[in-house]
Order: structure tokens, then C-alpha cells, then sequence
């Protein structure tokens, strides 16, 4: 039985590291804020979910569990809304998509 | 097992860095230092198990949420310039 746990548990740390990594990669690839949007949230839903899931699963039933839970639980919730909240301050600040094939020369007026 | 995943987010954390560097827009640092944030929770959590210390993962708790309010407020002080508005008097559209 705990051989089944850690070999999942190893499955998910990697494969959340690999998404951790995709998603900074993507930060970096991305050619303007909005895409870029994109892989933020990639990183914190699924790359921060599947490494807490791998942790959750070497826990156990302990309070380490449900702090891991409260962690998960969080991020789950705020990072949408930080997105977002990022998303609308860059519109209101007159930052628009990149829209039509100009993907070399980054139109940035914002401050 | 712990290592790798520490090791991957710790490569995570660098790159989102460079973007937070290079960022051409106020907005691009602070969707880089948020992702560097959500990065370091899981360091702190990671390195917890790492070292056998699950106390590690109240200080991660904290982290999480301080991440999300220093977000939101570098987003406010960029929007308005000061912490004092309140948003509504200066026509702050919905």
C-alpha cells in the first residue's frame, strides 16, 4: 500500500514540477501581458495543485494534511482572483491586447 | 523525490525572475513577482517535507496569503498612487 502512495506521490511531484516549469517558461515566451496571463495561472492551478497533491498523498491522515489542504484550498481561490485583479488594472491603465499579427514590435502604452 | 520537485521549482523561480526583470510593463513584475510568490509557498512547503519539519507549512500558509494581499495592493498603488483613495471620489470605474 505505501509503495502504491509514494510511487503516485513521486507521479505528481514530477509532473507538477514539469508544469511548474512549463508555466515559467511560458512567462518567459509569451509575447505580450495578456498572454502571458496564460501560463501565471497555469503555474499556480495546476503545477501548485498536482506538487500539493503529491505532498498531501505522503502526509497522510495527519494535520500536515489539512494544512496542505488549507494551502491548496487557498491558492486554488486567490489566484484567479489576483489574475484578474492584475487583468483589469493593466485595462484600466490603457494597456490593450495584442490583437492582430504585430507580435514583433510590443505595443506597450502603459505607464 | 522531494529534491527534484524542489529542484524544479527553484529553476521555476529563476525564470520567473527574468521575466520580472525584463518585464516591459508594471503589470508584466507584478504577474511575475505573484507567480514568484505562489512558486516560493511551494518551496517553503517542499522544503518542509525535505527536512521533516511540517512546522513549515504554517509559514507557507502566511506566505499564501500575504502573496495575494501585496498583489492587490502594488495593483491599488499603481491604479491610484497613493493607499489613500478609496476609489469611489475619483470616478475608480467598476
Amino acid at each position: 500500500m505505501s509503495l502504491a502512495l509514494d510511487a503516485a506521490s513521486w507521479l505528481l511531484l514530477l509532473a507538477g514540477g514539469a508544469f511548474v516549469i512549463i508555466g515559467a517558461v511560458g512567462l518567459i515566451r509569451m509575447p505580450d501581458f495578456f498572454t502571458r496571463l496564460h501560463p501565471a495561472g497555469l503555474t499556480d492551478t495546476m503545477g501548485a495543485g498536482l506538487i500539493l497533491l503529491g505532498l498531501l498523498l505522503q502526509a497522510g491522515w495527519t494535520i500536515v494534511a489539512v494544512k496542505l489542504a488549507i494551502i491548496a484550498v487557498f491558492l486554488l481561490f486567490t489566484s484567479p482572483t489576483s489574475s484578474h485583479a492584475t487583468a483589469r488594472a493593466a485595462l484600466a491603465a490603457g494597456l490593450r491586447p495584442l490583437l492582430t499579427g504585430e507580435a514583433g514590435k510590443e505595443k506597450d502604452r502603459a505607464p | 523525490m522531494y529534491a527534484m520537485a524542489t529542484f524544479a521549482v527553484l529553476v521555476a523561480l529563476g525564470i520567473a525572475l527574468v521575466r520580472a526583470f525584463l518585464g516591459p510593463t508594471v503589470f508584466d513584475r507584478v504577474l511575475a513577482v505573484n507567480s514568484v510568490g505562489t512558486k516560493t509557498v511551494l518551496l517553503i512547503a517542499l522544503l518542509g517535507f525535505l527536512m521533516g519539519r511540517p512546522e513549515f507549512l504554517d509559514i507557507a500558509i502566511a506566505y499564501a496569503l500575504i502573496n495575494f494581499i501585496g498583489v492587490v495592493a502594488v495593483l491599488k498603488f499603481v491604479k491610484y498612487g497613493d493607499f489613500a483613495h478609496s476609489g469611489e471620489e475619483l470616478g475608480g470605474e467598476r
